[in-house]
């Protein structure tokens, strides 16, 4: 009842004219942002922070603005996955395995209305579980301490090798590629530097959001200059019809088990810090397909379920991004830990006091949520034709303008020219790795979790004097471990099993070589 | 708060023809006034610099706004030597600092620059250290926890924000020091990405203590989660004064986080002047002292030769005591 009533207060912050008219621009800034291949969650808020703070506006009104952006990257990111198999932003890059396909198959206007629902569902339940989690969440979260981490990483990577690709030792090598370019920069535990070369550009390592930008969007530019000098240019003019919007019934239907399980896996890894939304619409999709289709029958080649699953993960995630952010003051993911420096920067402190000493900025936030989702929701099915008519410019335009917000994009971020090398760079070996069919997305979830997976286990090990028996200290961590072990060790039993169906159901050349 | 900032700013702003001759006639002014920030948006050198550049602007010392441009890179050395080696205009640009620019200066990991490569400018304040424990933690005071070092190193191990050989990580190296710890590398810390998570790792009973800045952890102070056993301050802060110091407790230890700024090396005389006076103007800013209250942040300036001196002892400490832990060899 006590949050009822300061969730009523809320309301009464964010139904002000001023904060409605932000989170609409927020919903709309995010939507575009997140369905244009370059920018994501992260540049997306760490590009309006300046906006934010030079009109003038309060700590609820920047939050809900920087927020709603949030919020509105993880719808906007599926519309490009499905339409131009280009993630929009890292966490939809689990959309593009079914959604693209789908859109193939002229579907493409179900498979945005069905992942609009997926997103909105997701978001509306993961604010939910804010509201009810994040004042009792101290608990929860101390349960991880470094071992606990390390073995969620490995969970992580030991269900790798399910996803993403039929080659699970061309899915294992693009895990170790990401996992080595992860090594690269200063070592926090130690101070020594790693495969730096003396180059001062990489003693901070190297930044994701660049290897993102130029493995996806990058290296489809040159996969499009490729096929045009090769006389090719209608099979990459992607110009993919919308098709009817509505999907049946029965299909929506299917989906609702989907979207239980998915929420709930989404929101959990968006609540554990670090792990943040790729690795929730990952687990979600992960998930989703040992459950109703271990056997790759119908996942990877349009299933709906596959793209309700990433998406209502990711939403789900981001949500519960929000919860270590606010109650702990531990960014649950990258985008988190721009909006946790803008609280910094507005003089709020993050912690276990938050809700008590700033309530109008917590309930104000989450009101704004509400209202931010349901406006997500009107933006994203009705008016999706308006996004989508963004993607439906010609590839021989859109390419060229997709290159310019990565360089504009990264730019603004880092402003530094070598990172711009660098993420041509990225879009090379991408373009090379898509020519060997080895998958993208595990190469990024090894950026991506690497260096967390590495620092945890060092941790772990100062802290215990180097007893290896901490991994396994706790019923929790073994909890983990058997996870892992179930999760890397099925695929390979049932795959051997039934080799013979998974050959006779491997996914058609075009649909592999896009992850 | 913002909102009446911008009300002050608005203010400012139009009253600044008026106003420009009036409150600092000087001969010099910035043609294109800039702060460079050496971490991304949002990061604590961002901050400095939009802090700096929205006062600058609204006390009407700078004419139009400062532009507030990010380059990030080897943890700050990218722009060091950007502004040591490539900066060359008459006196724009100023460049956001702080102990994180010192620290790496003091242990070489700013490849082929050195403190002089600069012109320290001022500082203008600083958070310092704290140390804490978990609310229920056996240790009651300072000396209790340096007890149990100076017994064990390995049993006390500390969680901070800062990778290792950062100030989060030389604050109890310091303390050992002044506690006659015989081999300060024996003691154990375990490095973070950020307070927040060092925090967290205090309280889940990873670590058994803390090393941080006090805005870090102020919040889980307010809330009876953590205990801070010493401030790393010369007196008592003003708005905990029943947290002891960890010099009353006798350990002569002071770390301050100090925030301020460098200017390139052949800046003109009289560009430095200008903004050595239009700093000093700002922290006499009464609305300024307010913002640097509320965040945590207590006054600390340093100008002129006052600066140069502090930053050497600074330097000097921070390369003293990386010797002796190793990092420098």
């Amino acid at each position: 009842m006590e949050i009822l009533s300061s969730l009523g207060d809320g309301f009464a912050v964010a139904l002000t004219f001023q904060n409605l008219l932000l989170a609409l621009v927020g919903a709309f800034l995010g939507t575009l942002m997140g369905a244009l291949p370059g920018l994501g969650p992260a540049n997306g808020v760490a590009i309006l922070i300046p906006i934010a703070f030079s009109l003038g506006l309060g700590p609820t009104s920047s939050l809900i603005l920087l927020t709603a952006v949030y919020y509105g990257c993880m719808y906007g990111g599926r519309i490009s996955s499905i339409l131009l198999n280009i993630p929009g932003d890292e966490p939809a890059m689990m959309t593009c395995l079914d959604g693209y396909p789908m859109a193939l198959q002229g579907k493409a206007g179900q498979a945005l209305t069905l992942s609009g629902i997926a997103s909105f569902v997701g978001s509306f339940f993961a604010t939910w579980g804010l509201v009810l989690l994040a004042p009792q969440l101290v608990k929860i979260a101390l349960l991880f301490g470094p071992a606990e981490y390390f073995v969620l990483f490995t969970v992580a990577f030991a269900t790798l090798g399910g996803v993403s690709s039929t080659n699970q030792a061309k899915s294992a090598f693009a895990a170790m590629l990401g996992l080595g370019i992860a090594m690269i920069g200063v070592d926090t535990q130690t101070g020594v530097q790693r495969f730096t070369f003396d180059e001062p550009h990489l003693f901070d390592g190297i930044d994701f959001l660049i290897a993102i930008v130029g493995l996806f969007a990058l290296s489809e530019v040159l996969v499009f200059l490729e096929h045009h000098k090769g006389g090719a240019a209608a099979k990459s003019g992607r110009d993919v019809a919308v098709g009817k919007l509505m999907p049946d019934w029965p299909t929506l239907v299917s989906t609702r088990w989907t979207m239980v399980r998915a929420t709930v896996i989404g929101f959990i890894a968006g609540v554990l810090p670090g792990a943040g939304a790729s690795l929730g619409s990952f687990l979600s999709y992960s998930v989703e397909k040992q459950v109703v289709d271990p056997h790759s029958k119908t996942f990877g080649k349009g299933d709906p379920r596959g793209v309700v699953a990433p998406e209502v993960g990711n939403n789900a995630a981001a949500g519960g991004a929000l919860v270590p952010m606010l109650s702990l003051g531990v960014p649950g993911s990258g985008t988190t830990a721009v909006l946790l420096a803008v609280l910094l920067s507005l003089n709020i402190t993050p912690g276990p006091l938050l809700f008590a000493n700033n309530p109008d900025v917590v309930w104000g936030l989450i009101a704004a949520l509400f209202i931010a989702n349901i406006m997500l929701l009107l933006l994203n099915i009705p008016m999706v034709s308006l996004f989508v008519r963004v993607l439906m410019v010609p590839t021989r335009i859109l390419m060229p303008v997709v290159a310019m917000i990565s360089f504009v994009g990264i730019y603004s971020i880092t402003g530094s020219t070598f990172d711009m090398m660098l993420m041509v760079g990225f879009g090379v070996v991408g373009w090379v790795l898509r020519k060997l069919d080895v998958p993208l997305v595990p190469v990024i979830l090894g950026i991506l979790l690497g260096n967390q997976m590495e620092v945890n286990l060092r941790r772990a090990m100062t802290i215990s004097d180097g007893d290896w028996t901490v991994l396994v200290g706790s019923p929790l961590a073994i909890a983990l471990w058997a996870i892992a072990i179930i999760g890397f060790t099925l695929p390979i039993i049932m795959g051997r099993r039934l080799k013979s169906k998974i050959e006779a159901s491997r996914p058609s050349e075009e649909i592999a070589a896009g992850d | 708060m913002f909102r009446k900032f911008a009300a002050v700013g608005l203010v400012a702003v139009s009253a600044l023809s008026v106003t420009t001759t009036a409150s600092h006639a000087q001969d010099f002014k910035p043609s294109s006034p800039e702060c460079l920030a050496p971490s991304a948006p949002g990061g604590g050198w961002d901050f400095i610099c939009r802090t700096t550049a929205q006062y600058l602007r609204e006390m009407g010392l700078i004419d139009g706004t400062m532009q507030v441009t990010n380059m990030t890179g080897a943890g700050g050395g990218v722009a060091y030597a950007h502004v040591a080696k490539e900066r060359t205009d008459a006196g724009n640009v100023i460049v956001a600092a702080s102990n994180g620019t010192t620290s790496r200066l003091a242990q070489g990991a700013f490849p082929n620059s050195t403190p002089e490569d600069v012109d320290w400018l001022a500082t203008f304040g600083a958070e310092y250290g704290a140390i804490g424990v978990a609310a229920d933690s056996k240790f009651e005071t300072l000396e209790d926890l340096m007890n149990a070092v100076k017994e064990d190193p390995r049993s006390v191990a500390f969680s901070g924000g800062s990778a290792v050989g950062g100030y989060d990580h030389i604050k109890p190296l310091l303390l050992g020091k002044a506690a006659g710890v015989e081999d300060v590398r024996q003691m154990k810390y375990v490095a973070f990405s950020g307070g927040g998570e060092a925090v967290t790792a205090l309280l889940s009973d990873s670590v058994q203590a803390l090393s941080g800045d006090l805005s870090e952890i102020r919040g889980f102070v307010d809330s009876g989660d953590v205990k801070i056993l010493a401030v790393l301050s010369p007196e008592r802060l003003k708005a905990y004064p029943d947290i002891p110091t960890a010099i009353e407790q006798g350990y002569d230890v002071v770390g301050p986080n100090w925030r301020g700024y460098y200017i390139p090396k052949d800046a003109p005389e009289e560009a430095r002047k200008f903004w050595e006076d239009s700093i000093r103007a700002m922290t006499e800013n009464e609305e300024f002292q307010k913002m640097l209250e509320g965040a945590g942040i207590e006054p600390f300036e340093h100008f002129g030769e006052d600066m140069d001196q502090f930053i050497a002892s600074n330097i000097a400490e921070i390369e003293e005591i990386s010797r002796e832990i190793g990092i420098i060899q």
